[in-house]
């Protein structure tokens, strides 16, 4: 459809009147037809900077904001030419669902001609035919973010920005419309921000992540680099789940003695904590085991079960076992934790032992 | 049983209140229309009265009417910026504001005319004309649009609305015409009502402010009252009470209207 631009933002800081720092100043590069997605927790800048760039908020003086070549800082949103999705969909009461939808188009006072056949094309792209006709409020939560949706997709803009748009949606609809927007935004192939605190929404929508933390982006990359290779603890944290575990020494065979057994972890040398994922812990014989420990709880999840196990580590170790075998509290239990999954974010992860990996 | 016995008690209770009110307010409307009140019914049913009083008091009317809908048109067009000016603006400033706002209801109305009175009184074609009386009303009926459609505005999510016009591309004229002031049309008619009906019943400023040439319906009223017959006074409330009884009842489906869209 429309050619895409990339979005670039300049040392753009927000200082909110009172003092409060919103954005340390940033600087962001969105690149043409990409997907970013801004995630972190509530209050960490990631609405401010997406406000930031559709042109409902101003970063402090110095901060300047591209789209392409062209300097936008100083425009309004009105003439950025962004499409807006909002977590309470912000639909206009008084109008019908085609109305809001044309609201765009007569704005561009578009021929009547053209705007019925955008109407119809856009209606058809997130399943609303049929709808026109209907009432605001005789719609349903999800009816709504698919004509707010549709609305700004409407007007074929340069940029398409979404601010929790399926937060206010309950679990199914969420994952429904998720997979509907990731394939609207493929096909649309328009450069799209989109602000949420869900992970999981954000490794199914996002080319690119960017977790923000106390106003700075804490890491930059691609949904694998971000899960895999975190940047620091709080992004590891923020991410799924991580086990922290503490190094009490360094074996001269390059072994790091932590509680409750030793890892083989040469790649990691120097360090006082290393961390890895729930899922990458392996359940094996005693005599196999890494790291031994006590189950403490075990919590039912269905496809898997998460254990609590206690190895004397400063907190209970996390781990995703498979879900018909019965670990009832006190069972020792041994865990297997090879090389390539320990990892720590100031050093190079450890290549895959194609052994292991076999087995695994 | 008891239960019974309380909806009983409850019922006559409400039916007495109700016949304590509305009664005076029957009679007063029959006097009017009655040939001779002192003799009664019996002496029979007539529009003379009402005839007398069009005669006498026509101009009256009129420019109570003119009034309110002049009223209507200024409280209209510095109320609803006023409002959305208050819906906009820092929360501190703006519930200062909106307590000034409100000084010309709590403030006696005849305090309100002898201020008026002080400040523009020498500018002897303004005092004389029925813009002065004009002034008052606007002065005391204001606020009560401004609250109406603010309310209405506080509770239709309207910055939301704006910021999603906005970037459709909407410049701010034509969010304001095309999404806030449909979206807040409920709270524009409720306030609208009220205007006409206070500025029509208005009688503490405008008495103050009035010359023997700009007579409202409540002066004229009070005149009647003083110096007529009182099947005349009668006759004139009926007038009155036609006027404004369905503008209450108008103001009454304004509300409902309000609720149903929240």
């Amino acid at each position: 459809m429309s050619s895409s631009v990339s979005i670039t933002l300049n040392q753009c800081s927000r200082t909110f009147a009172g003092g409060t720092t919103a954005l340390q100043p940033l600087d962001l590069q969105v690149n043409a037809g990409e997907t970013l997605v801004l995630l972190g927790p509530s209050g960490c800048g990631k609405t401010t900077t997406l406000r930031i760039i559709s042109g409902l908020e101003s970063p402090d003086k110095g901060g300047q904001v591209l789209f392409g070549e062209r300097d936008v800082t100083a425009l309004p949103i009105e003439q950025r030419d962004v499409g807006m999705v909002f977590q309470n969909y912000a639909l206009f009461p008084n109008m019908s669902v085609a109305d809001n939808i044309a609201y765009g188009l007569k704005i561009q006072r578009l021929p009547r001609a053209e705007i019925a056949q955008r109407l119809d094309e856009v209606m058809r792209m997130v399943d609303l035919q049929g709808f026109g006709d209907r009432r605001i409020d005789a719609l349903s939560g999800g009816q709504k973010q698919r004509v707010a949706l549709a609305r700004a997709i409407a007007v074929r803009p340069k940029v398409l920005l979404f601010v929790e748009p399926l937060a206010a949606l309950d679990a199914k609809l969420r994952d429904r419309l998720r997979i509907e927007i990731g394939q609207l935004l493929r096909e649309l192939g328009t450069t799209a921000v989109y602000v949420t605190h869900d992970q999981n929404e954000a490794m199914a929508l996002g080319d690119r992540i960017a977790v923000m933390q106390a106003g700075r982006i804490a890491q930059l990359g691609t949904p694998q680099e971000i899960y895999h290779q975190p940047a620091n603890a709080f992004v590891a944290d923020f991410i799924g789940a991580v086990n922290c575990l503490d190094v009490i020494s360094t074996r001269a065979d390059g072994g790091l003695a932590v509680h409750g057994g030793e890892l083989r972890a040469s790649h990691l040398q120097g360090v006082s904590t290393v961390y890895c994922r729930p899922e990458d812990i392996q359940v094996v014989p005693l005599d196999q085991a890494d790291i031994k420990g006590t189950v403490v709880q075990s919590i039912f999840l269905g496809q898997s079960q998460r254990l609590m196990v206690d190895t004397g580590n400063a907190s209970p170790l996390q781990i995703e076992a498979p879900s018909r075998q019965q670990w009832p509290n006190g069972s020792a239990i041994g865990l297997a934790l090879p090389s390539h999954v320990v990892f720590h974010p100031d050093k190079p992860t450890a290549p895959v032992d194609a052994k292991e990996a076999a087995n695994g | 049983m008891k239960s019974r016995l309380r909806f009983v008690l409850q019922l006559s209770f409400t039916l007495l209140v109700c016949l304590f009110m509305i009664v005076p307010v029957a009679m007063s409307v029959m006097a009017g229309l009655t040939e001779n009140y002192f003799v009664g019914l019996e002496s029979g049913l007539t529009l003379r009265w009402v005839d007398e009083v069009w005669h006498l008091y026509a101009d009256t009317i009129w420019l109570s009417i003119k009034l309110a809908l002049a009223c209507l048109l200024i409280t209209t067009l510095i109320g609803i910026p006023a409002a959305y000016g208050l819906l906009r603006s820092r929360r501190r400033w703006a519930n200062a504001i909106e307590e000034l706002l409100l000084l010309p209801v709590a403030v006696p109305g005849l305090a309100t005319a002898l201020a008026l009175l002080l400040a523009y009184g020498s500018y002897r074609e303004f005092r004389g004309s029925w813009l002065f009386i004009l002034v008052g009303h606007v002065l005391f009926t204001l606020p009560f649009m401004v609250r109406a459609v603010l309310s209405v505005m506080q509770t239709a999510k309207l910055p939301q609305l704006e910021e999603a016009a906005a970037s459709l591309g909407a410049s701010f004229r034509q969010r304001f015409f095309g999404v806030i002031i449909p979206n807040c049309m409920s709270g524009i008619l409720a306030g609208a009502l009220m205007v006409v009906t206070l500025s029509i019943g208005e009688f503490n400023i405008t008495w103050m402010l009035h010359t023997p040439l700009t007579k409202t319906l409540p002066v004229g009223l009070a005149d009647s009252y003083a110096s007529m017959r009182l099947e005349v006074g009668s006759a004139y409330t009926l007038i009155f009470l036609v006027m404004v009884v369905p503008l209450l009842v108008a103001i009454q489906w304004a509300g409902r209207l309000t609720e149903q869209r929240r």
